[in-house]
Formats: structure tokens, sequence, C-alpha cells
């Protein structure tokens, strides 16, 4: 097993080349999988956000728009109440937007006061809580927030389909380079696979070492798209801080290092052995003494 | 120990190297095989070694009838034949004592035991001190000689040769063929095919000649 090693070692640039081909092929799915596993989970986040806004009317005063929350939240479709008033809701506003100057010199607050509710999870009453909500005459308008939430995860969904598909893909392409290089391989040493058949080796003894190449170039590929990974994490992360900074949000990017560490190497390992399966059962049989 | 009986070996192009061919050979027995060019001496020593199968009749080695032996079990068997080559069919990236390990290695020997006899082998052939050489780096007959080492290094009770002696000089092929005296007289059965006519005439063991694929 250490001498194929060896063997990869002596020829440095052949096998650093095709190191890195199955190092990239397996970095591309990894990553597309870490950044879906986060788009899910900043949507689980969110999951909270389905609620229900209502913009009261500007002349609903802040008792009657309290006794409104109160009376709401007895109800037993409710989860939960939240009142805001306008006043809160400028500032808010003024805080998140910084165009606290501007809104100084607006004679009055043009934000309207929000209750935001939280409906139990019974998807079937929603429509109809909404419906009811938005018959309140203290009401102008129920909003529910949650149709850029199901886009989002139907974009996230197409985008998880997108990398099952690109990872079957890549998985192949990687069985097919080790394949190729093992098929290179066995082609260099015929006419030893010659001599060796001829002193009595087992097509299993001739198999083992050009499998255990396989092995390593896949181990080593994998381990190689894990540095990768974690270097272009590394790169991403910044930004992506900044971004959630913006937002006012805590996320930050879930890395899955320890996780990849285990897979890769073990995904391109059990990819590598294939490939050189393939490679070995198709050529083996045709290299005979004559 | 080698037992022909009425052996045809055609090849897809129709061309019959054999034809109706029949002899023995005894346990322990030496003897030569010769004949002209594209007689079939080749072709009868790789129907002994499976490199091919005959196309018809008996071919029985060591009691086993090698028509039915199926094509996994012919690396053990192969492990019964020592076969030396003309062109010694060395792997030139290995040193001596790798090549020579090579069998036993295949074999499954421990280590302790590859090395005792792998330098018993080499010795026998006078080549102790070239062990960590690379091939390319002896000469011919030396080659040669370790091409017999790795032939007899497992011990097999038969020895083919095909054209041992055929690019060395009339003394280093005497020194060759008394080698093969050497291993037949422990015991090895020794079939070697050659057309260094002057040199067996010398020596006083049977001949099978061939003469277009049949006993002349």
């Amino acid at each position: 097993m250490l001498f194929s090693l060896g063997r990869l070692w002596r020829q440095p640039v052949a096998s650093l080349m095709t190191i890195t081909v199955i190092g990239i092929a397996l970095v591309l799915p990894a990553g597309l999988f870490v950044l879906s596993e986060n788009m899910s989970s900043l949507s689980n986040r969110w999951d909270s956000a389905s609620q229900i806004t209502l913009f009261l009317q500007q002349d609903v005063t802040p008792p009657q728009a309290q006794k409104l929350s109160t009376e709401i939240a007895s109800w037993s479709t409710i989860e939960q109440v939240h009142y805001q008033s306008a006043q809160q809701s400028l500032d808010e506003f003024r805080q998140l937007s910084g165009l606290g100057d501007l809104l100084d010199s607006l004679p009055n607050n043009p934000l309207p006061a929000i209750i935001i509710v939280e409906p139990t999870d019974e998807k079937a009453t929603l429509s109809g809580l909404v419906s009811r909500l938005n018959d309140l005459p203290q009401v102008d308008q129920a909003k529910l927030d949650m149709e850029w939430l199901q886009r989002f995860r139907s974009i996230n969904k197409m985008v998880q389909r997108g990398v099952s598909i690109l990872a079957i893909l890549l998985a192949l392409s990687v069985v097919l380079a080790i394949g190729n290089t093992i098929r290179l391989a066995i082609l260099s040493r015929e006419a030893e696979i010659r001599v060796m058949k001829l002193v009595g080796a087992t097509d299993r003894f001739i198999r083992r070492p050009f499998l255990y190449t396989g092995f390593w170039y896949g181990f080593l590929g994998g381990l190689f798209a894990w540095i990768t990974l974690i270097f272009s994490m590394g790169l991403l992360s910044g930004p992506v801080n900044e971004l959630a900074g913006h937002y006012g949000s805590d996320f930050s990017l879930h890395w899955f290092g320890g996780f990849m560490f285990l897979i890769l190497p073990i995904a391109g390992a059990t990819l590598g052995i294939l490939g050189a399966w393939l490679a070995v059962g198709r050529h083996l049989h045709q290299i005979e003494p004559s | 120990m080698i037992n022909f009986t009425d052996v045809y070996k055609r090849y897809p192009n129709n061309y019959e190297a054999l034809s109706g061919l029949s002899f023995q050979l005894d346990e322990g027995e030496m003897a030569f095989l010769t004949g002209h060019s594209g007689a079939g001496k080749s072709t009868l020593l790789k129907l002994i070694a499976l490199i091919e199968r005959s196309s018809h009749g008996q071919v029985l080695v060591s009691n086993q009838n090698l028509s039915s032996l199926p094509k996994r079990k012919i690396p053990f068997y192969r492990r019964q034949i020592g076969i030396v080559f003309q062109d010694h069919n060395l792997l030139h990236d290995r040193t001596v004592f790798d090549n020579v390990a090579l069998p036993l290695v295949i074999a499954g020997e421990n280590h302790r035991e590859i090395g005792r006899r792998v330098r018993a082998a080499l010795d026998k052939v006078g080549l102790l001190s070239k062990e960590r050489s690379l091939p390319i780096a002896l000469s011919g007959g030396e080659q040669q000689r370790v091409g017999i080492a790795r032939a007899v290094v497992n011990r097999p009770p038969i020895l083919l040769a095909d054209e041992p002696t055929g690019n060395l000089d009339p003394d280093l092929s005497r020194e060759i063929m008394q080698l093969f005296e050497q291993f037949n007289q422990v015991g090895v059965t020794v079939f070697v095919a050659t057309h260094d006519i002057d040199l067996i005439q010398t020596m006083p063991y049977r001949q099978v000649i061939l003469k277009q694929g049949r006993l002349a």
C-alpha cells in the first residue's frame, strides 16, 4: 500500500495533476452543498417569519390598538401577538435606514402602527385567518409575510437538486479520471504484468497495487478538495458576515469543516477504488503472455 | 510427467502448428526439443505453460489435464513450472534480487524465507555478488542466469527453457546447459527447446525432434 504511494511520489507532476483534477471535481459539489445547507438553515431561522403583519388605520389610537391586539391574542388560531406603535415603527425605520434627518423634516409620521401576529402552525387556516383579520375595521391591510419565504425555499430546493445532479456527474468524472490514469499505468507496465502472469501471479495479486493507486488518488484528491473548500469558505465568510451585518443578522457561514474532512477523502477514495477497479477489470484480461 | 496424446494446435488463420503430436517425458527426465524454426517448438512449450491451449488432443502435466483446467487455476498451475526465456523477460526497473524474488512474493512467502531462497538460487547460478545490481548492468550470460534463478527459486518440479542460449557464445551456452543438468540431477524434470545442435550432441540426453508439427 505504501509502495503504491511511493510510485505516485516518483511521478510528482503527473500525480499532482490527477489529484488536482479529482480535488476540483470533488470541491464543486461540496462547496455548493455547504452553500445550499447554509441557505436552508437561513430559511429555517426565518420559519418564525410565517407571520401576519396588520397595518392599522391611521386614525386608530394607541389604546384602541392595544385593546385590539389583546383581543386578537385571545383567538385560538393565534400563537402570539406583538404590538408596535407608529412611533416605534418610526424609530425602527430611523435606526435601520439611517435617513434620520430626512424623517425629521416630515410634518407627521407617515408610518402606521402595526400588530405582528404569529398564527399557530395550522397552514390550512392561514388564508381564512388573513381574510378575517383583513375584515377588522381597525385594520388597513393584513399581509402574510410568507410568499417570499416560499419562493426562497423553492429556489433553494432547485439549487439542492442541481447540487445532486452536479455531484453525480462529477463523481462520474472522478471515476473516469482515475480510471483513465490507472489505464495508462496498466499499459505502461504491460511487460511487467505479462512476466508476473507467467510466474504465476493471480489477477487479484496484479490488481491490488492498482486499486491502492486508485485509493491514493481519490483520498489525496479528497484532502485537496477539503483544503480548497476551507480556503474558499475563509475567503467567503468575510463578505458574508458583512452582508449579514447589513441586515442586522448574526448569521455566519457554517463551514461543515469536520464533516467534509471525513466525507471528502472517503468519497474520493471510494470513487478512486471504483475507477481503478473498472480500469483494471477491462484491461487486465487483455494482457496475456504470448 | 508431461504427456502429449494426439495433440493438434491450429491458429485462427488455419495455420496448423502441431499435428497429432504424441510424446511423453518422465518424471526427473531431461530432454531437448529441437527442430527448425517454425517446426512448432515454441507452440509446444506454450501448451505446457498454458499460455495457449490445444485445439484437439490431450496434454497431461503432473497428472493434470490442461484442457479442462479452469482459467482461475492457471496461476497456481504455473507456479509448478519454471520457465526460462530466450530474452530473459527480466523487469529492468528492479534489482536482480527483486527479479528473482518475484515468484516467491507472488506466492506469498514470508520475508525471511524469500531472502533465504533468493540467495540460495543466486548462489546456485553464481550471481550472489550481483543481487543489488539492475539487470541492465549485467552481461547477456549473467541476465540469462538471473532468469534461470527466477525460474527455479520456488523449486518447481518442471523447468522449461525456450532457446535459453540463443544469444550466447558457445562457452556461455555450455555453462547454462550445465546449470540445467545440475537442476536435473536434484530431480527436476527439464525440457529445453534449442537449435544449438552442436552443443546438445555432446550431452547424453534424449532429443524430441519436431518437423512441421510432428515428431520427426
